[in-house]
């Protein structure tokens, strides 16, 4: 089985983002691989462990500095990797072509998978581009996955104690959510190991993509101002109590 | 040029239209162009006079082949499209709930059309859409260019305003091919009585605080009068106190509630990531130096397995 896991290369949850010129943020903070990301090459790893005679293979877009998250993600357990050198952010839109481009001209894959959607731009949806340029139907927010015969069973998680159990014929792509597995953290030997693995790069004009319908353009960023005032609320508990309730009966007008 | 018409499509809950739906319209409004609600498999007949309320002129009751009560995500899409263009619809609004999170990139997929999810505001004239990045550290503007253009509005962004208007139902019986290489074999619904917290106007959470899984009882106690969902931080999921489907957070669901109450979380960025566009934000937590204290509305230093047990009792009292 050939599974092919999406990566991006994204800023640290916990990075402090600071907005250049109102249109780019400052990359001069910590890069790592998208955390929902990791749970798919954990999946995709244990499927291969589960049908041997495969092959894990991470693809990315992003700068030439992605190899470091692909070495992670290799780390982690894929077998190699491809990364799409690109200069400049891409819209979800050619990002999912430019993904779709780099794995048809790799291979063909029994299963793609990724997260259900990046921390930075959170667009929620080049997974599902993907899938369409990929010809492939797709199942998003699994948190199971069962790969038998010539068809998936995934779960998928929708909203509290909503959950679709859906089957599709391979290939296919699934995106998958947290709660399908606790990713597998590299040891320093895998580590090591991942250093020597192959990161094929090819630059995004070298895949002659077809040029989109439409488009997605960034305008402006702006950091995002926070203006609360806290108030205390003080006494004993019941006066605690008895005050939230007053304040979610005048002031929220919930009660 | 000749403006297209404005889709919006409807979600119901219990053969309701959910409230939050009716926001989209007031998004829409306004711009001089006809207002179209998309029901696909529900009860368009009984949201007529709903939708009529809120300035909705046109209901296209779509109706699929799929066994009722049953879906399938790749069927909806296609009928969806299908009257899109069977009613001149260039632009298409949707909430990001868990369904819109499903259907509306699928659709701006097979468009190659632009979306911008979770849209904090938009602008229908300037084609421009406000949403957040980066943790919600980042608030950024994108432009959606091309012929068609679908818009994920976040939950309880933008408040319905009534509008008396004539509304007529347009049935649309779609007849396409269900196809075989997606089948959706079983779907366990949760109750629909309890409240989804993407959509909740009212939640209350717990974290590392409540120091185990039987304690999110006191919130649920809490919850039950306020017509509250119960979320939790990182930490009570990964401890194991409560699933996955609670957490709020950067990497759980990202809410955007009236009231926000805040139970022995810390309130790290993450978190953060997941609740900071609550109108307000209400913080319970015995540590002096926790984040969330200087990042709320409200907040109140002290035990709350005191004070919880007492709020309960005063929110069944006033309600």
């Amino acid at each position: 089985m050939k599974i092919y896991v999406c990566i991006k290369h994204v800023p640290d949850s916990g990075a402090t983002i600071t907005v250049e010129a109102g249109c780019r943020i400052n990359e001069n903070v910590t890069y790592l691989i998208n955390p929902y990301d990791e749970h798919a090459v954990t999946e995709a790893v244990k499927l291969k462990a589960a049908h041997p005679g495969g092959e894990v293979v991470a693809v990315c877009l992003g700068p030439a500095a992605a190899d470091e998250t692909l070495r992670s993600a290799m780390a982690m357990g894929a077998d190699r990797a491809v990364l799409i050198v690109s200069g400049h952010a891409c819209d979800s839109i050619v990002a999912a072509r430019a993904l779709a481009a780099a794995i048809d001209a790799d291979g063909r894959p029994d299963l793609i998978l990724a997260g259900r959607e990046s921390i930075d731009s959170e667009g929620m949806q080049t997974h599902f581009r993907l899938a369409e340029n990929l010809g492939v139907p797709i199942a998003s927010n699994v948190v199971k996955l069962d790969v038998t015969g010539g068809s998936a069973v995934v779960a998928c998680e929708r909203e509290a104690g909503t959950v679709d159990v859906i089957r599709m014929t391979l290939p296919c792509a699934a995106a998958v959510g947290k709660g399908i597995n606790t990713p597998r953290y590299p040891t320093f030997p895998d580590i090591v190991k991942a250093r020597k693995k192959e990161v094929k790069k090819i630059a995004l004009d070298a895949l002659s993509l077809e040029s989109p319908r439409g488009k997605m353009r960034l305008r402006h960023l702006a950091p995002a101002v926070e203006e609360r005032q806290p108030k205390e609320i003080s006494g004993s508990a019941a006066e605690v109590a008895r005050q939230i309730v007053e304040i979610l009966k005048n002031e929220a007008k919930i009660i | 040029m000749i403006m297209a018409n404005i889709g919006l499509f409807i979600e119901c809950r219990g053969g309701r239209v959910k409230e939050t739906c009716l926001g989209l319209a007031a998004a829409a409004i306004g711009q001089g162009r006809e207002l179209f609600a998309i029901l696909i498999d529900a009860p368009a007949g009984d949201a007529r006079s709903v939708l009529a309320a809120h300035g909705i002129g046109h209901i296209i009751n779509v109706v699929t082949p799929l066994h009722p009560g049953t879906w399938n995500p790749a069927v909806w899409t296609d009928a969806v499209l299908a009257a899109m263009a069977d009613n001149g619809i260039d632009t298409l609004l949707g909430i990001t709930s868990p369904l819109g999170r499903e259907l509306l990139p699928r659709i701006a997929a097979r468009l190659d059309a632009p979306l911008v999810m979770d849209c904090m505001q938009i602008d229908l004239e300037d084609h421009s859409a406000k949403t957040s990045q980066y943790s919600g550290k980042v608030m950024a503007t994108i432009a959606l260019e091309g012929r068609v253009r679908v818009y994920g509005i976040r939950s309880n962004v933008i408040p319905p305003r009534p509008q008396q208007v004539e509304a007529r139902i347009i049935d649309f019986q779609w007849d396409g091919e269900v196809k075989s290489d997606l089948v959706v074999l079983e779907s366990r619904r949760g109750d629909p009585n309890e409240q989804n917290l993407s959509e909740a106007d009212v939640i209350i959470s717990g974290g590392r605080g409540m120091k185990d899984g039987e304690n999110f009882k006191l919130l649920f106690d809490c919850a039950s009068s306020l017509g509250a969902a119960v979320g939790a931080s990182r930490v009570a999921v990964d401890n194991g106190w409560v699933p996955y489907a609670m957490q709020v957070g950067q990497t759980g669901v990202k809410v955007n509630p009236k009231v926000y109450i805040a139970c022995g979380i810390s309130g790290s960025v993450q978190h953060f990531a997941g609740m900071k566009t609550s109108r307000m934000i209400i913080a319970i937590n015995s540590d002096e130096n926790a984040a969330i204290l200087s990042n709320c509305d409200y907040f109140t230093i002290g035990d709350l397995f005191e004070i919880l047990p007492e709020l309960a009792k005063a929110l069944s009292e006033a309600s």
